[in-house]
């Protein structure tokens, strides 16, 4: 059994747990009173941190076509695979930063991103970042192996939506169409003997409540299923991309906040997440609410950070390769715009405004994997 | 002239304490609000996440939680928080000593990292490799009375057995358990996790606790190192009245006179 016979009874027997998270996302909910409760129950179980982490894009090549992404195959951009040197390159800059916990992004695509690929990305980094962490197309769980062993410790799979047939219509084109398989990847990682799980919807793609739930009902599943791992919650907001997708669910701020204090007090102990995709003044606001994890600084385009990988830059047009022409395509595209983008220099300054720790290292690679032979 | 409260040194390993309460350096706002706490709390003993430090002995500046503890005021015991089994407590206790660090360690292992539950499995496997390679361990433990002992005959410094699960400010909620194992026990007795008030902590040293370990109580108030003097005073208390010999609360009213005392006329 695994998620997937839970998810299709829902939203038919909640159970009492969902039911009350449910409760907490009607209007009629007094919203200042939620922010207290999920303040303090949040410093109760996190203390007075914040832990702070970097995207970084090894690729933007992807065989998938999601309407709502700037890397998808039919988009005409400019494209880049980072080689593993260039990659440490791009870490060592992020370490230079403060960063001790790094996530590994890269579009879907076989011939770029294949598994000897980021074993080697993995392996080269876990010598100096304590924490290494993916977001790449799903796999299974014998692909995942190795790239434990290489020293990966967190994997992060963003269901986009949990709306069935908002799914199918959105992703058109590319192994991404299997949902079932998608909404299966965090059990498999967790097989694999990834410690911590992230999950997520994207929101703006459907009816913001019942991604919620059925999100919050993910998180209910692996909390009693993946027993041993840390689970992460995100709630990235769409943002402008090429393709130029426009939100069909817009979600507000005042309604993205009242679901980040329902899920801080339905799942307290869970980690929850906030991206630079959402704007200063917001991200300021939620940083003593609930949220336990930030970005910071972050490039959303591969060799954003050094500008590595340039010499290899291409354009695709229908997922084939054409020329560039002239001085056209100096950078890789990026995968969407942020919003925040003061530096993590900045992020950490305001965090202790506010009384908070910001936590670079929080893991250490002695916990998980055995030390790499000299 | 006022009367010292707690009069009987804690002794752990042969070395002796003053100081009846242990602090943990997580969670704090901030490395000066961590070390002010650690002044004011008067403690001589402080724990230290290994995952939060810098192992690598290189220096590194974002990972420089040691760098605001004072070696030479506080006994500084690293911890395995993280570890899921006895291999990875083995090893991040390895790494600390041979980072230079003291050769103690509060032995964590808790893989659930939601309850942080410790694993009494793996926690016996543990503490019976590092006490055979000479480290003084420390074991954070559910409040299990046996366990208790089998740790103490694997030769532990310490046991460390939680009031409540960490995170919930609920007190002594395995009160009946830790009742066993202090009363058992041959080696000092820490109690450890769930203290979220200093009448918890004063409570837990009526009871015959030899100290107790705050960490998240103190980091979160909002003048931590008020706090933390706060729980120094609770837990001089607690155990100076415990030293004293506590009344036991009798069921029934007796009354000051006796209501037989015809009997003996
Ligand atoms: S969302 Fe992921 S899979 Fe879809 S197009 Fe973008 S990079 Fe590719």
């Amino acid at each position: 059994m695994s998620f997937v016979d839970e998810f299709n009874r829902l939203p038919g027997i909640a159970s009492p747990r969902l039911q009350a998270f449910q409760r907490l996302l009607e209007p009629g909910h007094d919203l200042e009173a939620l922010a207290a409760r999920a303040a303090q129950t949040t410093r109760r179980h996190f203390g007075k941190t914040m832990r702070l982490f970097a995207p970084l894009y090894l690729s933007n090549e992807c065989v998938n076509n999601c309407k709502y992404c700037g890397f998808s195959r039919d988009n005409p951009i400019f494209r880049t695979t980072l080689s593993v040197d260039q990659v440490e390159a791009e870490a060592r800059y992020l370490a230079t930063e403060g960063f001790r916990s790094i996530l590994l992004v890269a579009g879907e695509h076989p011939k770029f991103v294949s598994n000897g690929y980021l074993e080697d990305c993995v392996r080269r980094l876990s010598a100096f970042v304590p924490s290494v962490a993916l977001e790449v197309g799903p796999m299974e769980t014998e692909e995942y192996r190795p790239v434990v062993a290489a020293g990966a410790e967190g994997l992060v799979v963003y269901q986009e939506t949990y709306d069935r047939a908002t799914y199918d219509t959105l992703h058109t084109a590319g192994p991404k169409k299997n949902f079932d398989w998608r909404l299966e990847c965090p059990e498999r990682a967790y097989q694999a003997g990834f410690r911590r799980i992230g999950i997520g919807a994207l929101l703006g793609l459907a009816d913001w409540r019942a991604e919620a739930l059925a999100l919050a009902a993910h998180c209910d599943y692996l909390l009693r299923h993946c027993w041993r791992a840390s689970v992460t919650v995100s709630l990235p907001r769409l943002r402008p991309a090429a393709g130029e997708f426009e939100p069909t669910h817009p979600v507000s701020d005042r309604d993205f906040t009242r679901l980040m204090l329902a899920l801080r007090l339905t799942f307290p102990q869970v980690g929850l997440v906030l991206s630079t995709r959402e704007p200063a003044r917001l991200r300021d606001g939620l940083m003593p609410l609930g949220i336990t994890l930030m970005s910071a600084g972050a490039r959303t385009e591969p060799g954003g950070y050094t500008g590595a990988g340039r010499e290899a830059l291409h354009r695709t047009e229908r997922g084939k390769i054409v020329p560039l022409i002239g001085t056209e395509g100096e950078y890789a595209t990026e995968q969407f715009a942020i919003s925040d983008d003061r530096s993590a220099g900045e992020i950490a300054e305001k965090l202790r405004s506010l009384g908070l720790d910001p936590v670079w290292k929080d893991w250490d690679r002695a916990l998980a994997h055995q030390e790499q032979a000299a | 002239m006022s009367t010292p409260l707690a009069q009987q040194p804690l002794v752990i390993a042969g070395r002796t304490f003053h100081s009846r309460l242990m602090v943990g350096t997580g969670k704090f706002a901030s490395p000066q609000a961590m070390s002010d706490a650690l002044a004011a709390s008067g403690t001589e003993m402080v724990t230290v996440a290994l995952r939060r430090a810098d192992l690598s002995g290189e220096g590194d500046p974002f990972a420089d939680i040691l760098d605001f503890i004072d070696p030479e005021k506080y006994l500084l015991i690293p911890n395995t928080s993280g570890a899921m089994n006895a291999e990875e407590a083995v090893r991040l206790a390895r790494l600390a000593a041979a980072a230079g660090l003291p050769k103690w360690i509060k032995l964590e292992i808790h893989p659930d990292p939601r309850y942080l539950l410790p694993d009494p499995i793996e926690t016996l496997k543990a503490a019976e490799i590092l006490v055979g390679e000479g480290f003084t361990v420390l074991p954070y433990i559910n409040a299990d009375p046996v366990l208790a002992k089998r740790l103490e005959e694997a030769g532990t410094a310490t046991v460390m057995p939680l009031a409540a699960p960490i995170g919930t400010n609920k007190g002594l909620d395995t009160k009946g358990q830790l009742e066993i194992i202090i009363e058992q026990a041959g080696i000092p007795v820490v109690i450890d996790a769930g203290l979220g008030i200093p009448s918890h902590a004063a409570a837990a040293m009526e009871l015959g606790a030899d100290a107790v370990l705050i960490n998240t109580a103190i980091a979160i108030a909002s003048d931590p190192a008020r706090m933390a003097r706060a729980f120094a005073v609770a837990v001089d208390a607690g155990r100076a009245a415990f030293e004293m010999g506590l009344p036991v609360a009798g069921r029934t009213a007796r009354a000051t006179s006796p209501l037989t005392g015809f009997l003996d006329a």
